[in-house]
């Protein structure tokens, strides 16, 4: 038998449930039975639930086994899973199996492929391809081609990105920056980790790519600390693109000068508003700016900067390959492209799921994320981050799109997901809301800093069942004042996730709330 | 002979980064990771060397959760407090973490053996409930793979 290749991820995910274990466990298995294998490091393909994922390369196709434990790796051998043989833990060919099969993946069709570092892999695969064509086309050209995508702000915000590259391209300045919002804060996403990881390059070549739309010649990706395995693998990506000459001066011969520098945050979550990042990438207090002026004229040391989040970037050079028009065949309305949802919390089938726009929350959550985890029936979902809507199971037929979901009163924010089973108590899911607000504000406006903290207070008095009528009355008017008032998206949204609660969900918060409707 | 290396270490640290005030979130990073805390005389000598007053560089400190102004225990456990791991049981895991390791939240045990800390969200959404111990991250953590880790990472 001629050497088999095997794949395990080194995604943090999947070495969080024991994925260097298994390697090394199989490694020694295969040495002890004398068989040569290639052992690939790979990034994840997103089932996260199946993880630790072993991939056999079949003449086939790869044949996936999961999720697999140092215990199992003897009888996966005496299976003959080499040769892609039956086991309880086979799932067949992966492209097969329906989870991934059902997907668009388009900024994802390289994660969890191959070895993410492997800079031939990520050619052969299609990279580079869009970064070679916009080096042979005009500034202008580049951002019509984003514009024309319909590509709009995949952080949260949803701005149009080739308007906000249009407004840099113009601006004349003898610097200019491209920053890569990579402080991934919102729970229940994991998006941007699970890139960087799985195909930093493509990343890489997204800001390259901006960077000689608006003519930028330094960027800046700001990353969470909480990520160290995504910083370990960025900084050696970014390292393999310098060796290779896709960074430094004059990049393939264009004339093109780019280099891009790793910033690591420090535990804040307010450094995801992309404000606060710049304070924090100038060495400040994360304190977020009064707009305008806006990034795009007066950013990064106060030269016009474009600011895009990990997924906007890195579904530029799929934009430049394909062209806009191809990508904008994807979604409805004016949510063009596909989304990167993230199933988290409470669901069996937690992972990646890239669909186009317009899939709605009970697919994603049912048909992909087979209900809850715990077998428990399924009481909400919060979508888009910790100031996200708590949508309930039975408004789970809503569009996932930036215009479906802002209708009903919620947001797609980055994607997320989060899964709640019946036994979740809303009236401390809305106290939480408050109280995440009160430790993670930046302090600089009113509103969000001591709004917070009587909005914990008030949902405290609530849950004693104090003087309800009241205290609900005065919930209700913190978060007009902060939805209204608040300098940023922090303060501004902190009242989502309670106010959806209080609607939906008016049994948690004592009788006086049904008894005033 | 201590203050002597760290003036050293800090000014090297500095050096490195041209000692550009730009940089003063990346060298707390650095100079925590040497020292394992940021103590009144490094912070004192970080501002002489960005030329920054000590105001400034305490307004920075304090305003980030990772950085330290006192030492942290030999095992750091982080246990993920945000929603998605709510949703699977992290405030269980959270309780059994206090009495099991006889230490608050946010605290060091007496003896320096383990610091308990929160963290909202370590990226590991669809594995929850979430745990990160000296830096190694772990999914789907029972209170009983918790004690397993921490005596694990004790020993």
């Amino acid at each position: 038998m001629s050497t088999v290749t095997v794949f395990v991820p080194k995604d943090a995910a999947a070495i969080s449930v024991g994925a260097d274990d298994v390697a090394a466990a199989l490694s020694q298995e295969a040495q002890n039975r004398g068989i040569d294998i290639n052992l690939v490091r790979n990034g994840s393909r997103g089932l996260l639930w199946l993880e630790p994922l072993v991939e056999v390369d079949t003449p086939t196709g790869r044949v996936a086994f999961g999720p697999v434990a140092t215990s199992d790796i003897a009888s996966l051998f005496d299976a003959g899973f080499l040769r892609g043989g039956d086991h309880n833990l086979g799932y067949g060919l992966t492209e097969e199996i329906p989870y991934l099969a059902n997907q668009e993946r388009l900024t994802f069709a390289r994660c969890g492929v191959a070895d993410p570092l492997d800079l031939l892999a990520y050619e052969a695969l299609g990279g580079l391809v869009g970064l070679k064509k916009a080096l042979e086309l005009e500034s202008s050209a580049i951002v019509e081609e984003v514009t024309l995508s319909g590509l709009r702000g995949r952080g949260g915000a949803g701005f149009p990105a080739g308007i906000k590259w249009e407004t840099v391209r113009k601006k004349a300045a003898e610097q200019k920056y491209i920053c890569c919002n990579a402080d991934e804060g919102d729970s229940g996403t994991f998006a941007d980790r699970m890139l960087i990881e799985g195909d930093p390059f493509v990343l890489l070549e997204g800001m390259l790519i901006a960077g000689r739309a608006v003519g930028a010649d330094t960027g800046y990706i700001y990353i969470r600390s909480e990520y160290p395995h995504a910083i370990r693998t960025l900084t050696d990506a970014i390292s393999r693109f310098e060796q290779a000459g896709f960074l430094g001066e004059n990049i393939l011969g264009s004339g093109q000068d780019f280099n891009i520098h790793i910033r690591v945050g420090a535990g804040a979550y307010i450094c995801g508003e992309e404000s606060s990042m710049l304070e924090s990438l100038e060495g400040k207090r994360g304190q977020v700016r009064a707009k305008p002026p806006i990034p795009a004229t007066s950013g990064l040391f106060g030269k016009p900067t474009v600011v895009n989040n990990v997924l906007t970037l890195a579904t530029v050079p799929y934009v430049l390959a394909n062209g806009g028009k191809s990508y904008s065949e994807y979604g409805q309305s004016k949510s063009l492209g596909t989304q990167p949802f993230q199933l988290a919390g409470d669901i069996a089938r937690g992972g990646l799921v890239e669909k186009a726009f317009g899939i709605t929350l009970r697919e994603l959550v049912e048909d992909f994320g087979g209900g809850t985890r715990s077998g428990r029936p399924v009481r909400t979902a919060q979508v888009g981050g910790p100031l996200g809507a708590y949508i309930p199971q039975s408004a789970f037929d809503v569009h996932m799109d930036y215009e479906s979901l802002s209708g009903s009163g919620a947001m797609l924010g980055h994607g997320g997901v989060v899964v709640f089973n019946d036994s979740v108590d809303m009236a401390r899911q809305a106290r939480f809301a408050m109280e995440f607000c009160e430790i993670e504000s930046c302090g600089k406006c009113t509103p969000c800093r001591i709004g917070s903290v009587r909005g914990k207070e008030t949902l405290d008095k609530i849950i004693a069942g104090a003087n309800l009528e009241k205290n609900l009355a005065v919930l209700d008017d913190l978060c007009v004042l902060m939805t209204d008032a608040s300098l940023c998206a922090m303060g501004g949204l902190t009242p989502m996730p309670v106010t959806s609660a209080l609607k939906h969900f008016p049994e948690d918060f004592g009788s006086a709330r049904q008894a005033a409707e | 002979m201590q203050e002597l290396d760290d003036k050293k270490m800090v000014f090297k640290v500095c050096q490195d980064h041209g000692n550009r005030p730009a940089d003063l979130v990346q060298i707390l990073h650095e100079v925590q990771a040497h020292k394992g805390f940021l103590s009144d005389e490094v912070l004192r000598e970080i501002a002489s060397c960005l030329n920054l007053s000590r105001a400034e560089v305490h307004g920075v400190v304090s305003f980030y959760h990772d950085f330290r102004r006192v030492p942290a225990g030999k095992t750091v456990v982080k246990i993920c407090l945000a929603e998605a791991c709510q949703a699977v049981g992290c405030d269980e895991l959270k309780e059994h973490a206090t009495q099991t390791l006889s230490v608050g939240l946010g605290e060091t045990s007496s003896g320096g053996a383990v610091s308990l800390q929160h963290v909202y969200c370590l990226g590991n959404c669809a594995l929850g409930p979430a745990v990160m111990i000296n830096g190694n991250l772990y999914g789907r953590v029972t209170p009983e793979k918790l004690d397993a880790l921490v005596s694990e990472a004790e020993s």
